[in-house]
């Protein structure tokens, strides 16, 4: 099997509104980031690109297609869109690298959710004939799984809170937050549900932005001469979509990816991992089989800054940076995608 | 199922979803200044090229265009169509003229409508000009323009189509 290189990674600060900016000019400076961090002029110079993101979320039809203007597609491009997270783009591209289609990659994502409700938008994706109609919300859904771990006395409130604070304290580090700073926990805990059990502070606040990245083979990371990260697994699980069949206590599906992908190989340094809520923090790192060694989240995750179709991108993103400082030397990023972690994406990030 | 039960052939389901949709910042500026009747197109750092509308991109080279350029209303008949049958919603009688017009100095095609002429005489290379609306009706539209007349000038040749300089055409 192919080793994945990533060489590039940039993300746009996390913004409750981007202004006037549509898609291309969201997704414009990230490419020039990327492709100057390699010494690269457009995607003329990568072997394929996919992107990832939503046309429900800005409620522009093929805002995708728009998207391609910002790439360069003069002689056309090898393009592919996956309508996901760019973490399942991300996905694609390792699949084309390992076919032997391509040498290399662009990836990118982006958002734009403050044109709409977003929570009201996402429960369009759920079953059309028996959910949709009755537009349950994400924040609900999530909240009613939050309310199944209190009464089966699998977490408490006083450590979905300490999640918050400590995502906030991350957060303080990160140049693209949208929200850090000090926070005690009995702060978080005096102020009122918000849809019970959760507090506004256990809800991801909603962002506009993109983010892009850049893989390849390690031959071609080396003919490249720039530093790498190797991406040593990567696997992704989706559960029913019916939330009665699921255990909204567990995330099985994390669990099954994270063996295939090798998490218990080796010690886990650092974990990012995309919880939009809480208490999805607490079993993504039980179903990661994450202990006290590992920091998680670092970049203070989602719950400083969402990137809807972009996150899951930069959770590996933020594992490559911290592996190419040297700051660590293996990490793990997961992905997630539908209510109450419906899909997951599980990658091991190691260093070269 | 028992036999007497109606099979459920359809449900409607209908989804109302509201956005506030935005434009673009690059798209904006040109709305900004039709709204004064002038065309504003965008011209590539890299390639030179001048786009209007713009969007903000160069999608040739994959490059921001902020130089922006104040555009003349004549231009050149790239292409076109007499529409013949009525379009459902469109409020404009048949035959009609759909055509797809360069501005002098732009080097990228916009679709308008064609008046004023003779249907049977529109032609590749045709030199055409806006009619505006009277200015009290101007809004942040294309509409503006009402239509393009042609204007006796000489035909463009084809390979110069889209390659005007900003002064126009001289024949």
């Amino acid at each position: 099997m192919k080793d994945i290189a990533i060489v590039a990674f940039s993300q746009s600060d996390c913004l409750a509104r981007a202004g006037a900016a549509n898609e291309v000019e969201l997704i414009m400076p990230q490419l020039r980031a990327v492709f100057s961090q390699v010494g690269l002029n457009n995607a003329q110079d990568v072997d394929f690109v996919c992107s990832g993101s939503c046309d429900y979320l800005q409620g522009a039809a093929f805002a995708f297609v728009a998207g391609v203007d910002a790439l360069g597609a003069v002689p056309p491009i090898k393009e592919s869109h996956v309508e996901m997270d760019a973490a399942w783009a991300l996905y694609e591209s390792i699949l084309k690298i390992r076919m032997g289609q391509a040498d290399s990659a662009l990836i990118y994502g982006f958002g734009k959710s403050s044109s709409g409700e977003l929570p009201i938008v996402l429960s369009q994706q759920l079953d059309p004939y028996y959910l949709a109609p009755l537009w349950v919300d994400t924040v609900s859904l999530a909240a009613m799984q939050a309310r199944m771990l209190l009464e089966k006395e699998l977490i408490t409130e006083r450590a979905m809170a300490q999640v918050v604070a400590r995502a906030r304290m991350h957060g303080r580090n990160n140049p693209h937050a949208q929200l850090g700073g000090e926070v005690s926990v009995d702060e978080l805990l005096a102020a009122p549900t918000f849809v019970s059990p959760l507090r506004e502070s256990d809800c991801a606040p909603v962002a506009d932005g993109a983010a892009a990245m850049i893989i390849c083979t390690p031959d071609k990371a080396r003919e490249w001469g720039v530093p790498y990260a190797l991406i040593s697994g990567i696997d992704h699980r989706i559960e029913t979509h019916n939330l009665g069949m699921r255990d909204l206590t567990d995330s099985v599906s994390t669990r099954l990816a994270a063996q295939t992908a090798g998490v218990s190989r080796g010690p886990v340094e650092v974990a990012e991992v995309y919880a939009p809520f809480s208490h999805q923090e607490i079993i993504l790192g039980r179903a990661l089989g994450l202990g006290d060694e590992t920091v998680i989240n670092p970049s203070g995750g989602v719950m400083v800054g969402n990137l809807m179709m972009a996150s899951g991108l930069s959770r590996l993103g933020e594992v490559f940076r911290r592996i190419v400082s040297g700051e660590v030397s293996r990490g793990v990023a997961h992905a997630t995608s539908g209510p109450c972690l419906q899909h997951n994406l599980v990658a091991v990030l190691e260093s070269a | 199922m028992s036999e007497d039960t109606a099979a459920v052939t359809r449900i409607e389901t209908p989804i109302y979803l509201k956005y506030n949709f935005t434009a673009g910042s690059a798209p904006a500026r040109f709305l900004a200044r039709i709204r004064e009747g002038v065309l504003t197109g965008q011209r590539c750092p890299r390639c030179a090229n001048v786009y209007i509308p713009p969007r903000g991109s160069c999608p040739a080279c994959g490059v921001a265009t902020e130089e922006e350029v104040v555009l003349p209303d004549k231009g050149t008949v790239q292409s076109f169509t007499v529409v013949a049958i009525p379009i459902p919603n469109n409020p404009i009688k048949p035959p009609f003229v759909i055509a797809n017009l360069v501005l002098d100095g732009a080097n990228l095609s916009f679709i308008h409508l064609m008046s004023e002429c003779e249907n049977s005489e529109v032609r590749i290379g045709q030199r055409v000009q806006a009619v505006w609306k009277p200015s009290s009706e101007w809004t942040h539209a294309m509409d503006n323009i009402r239509y393009f007349k042609s204007i006796d000038e000489p035909d463009v040749p084809i390979e110069k189509i889209g390659k005007l300089p900003l002064s126009g055409w001289e024949g």
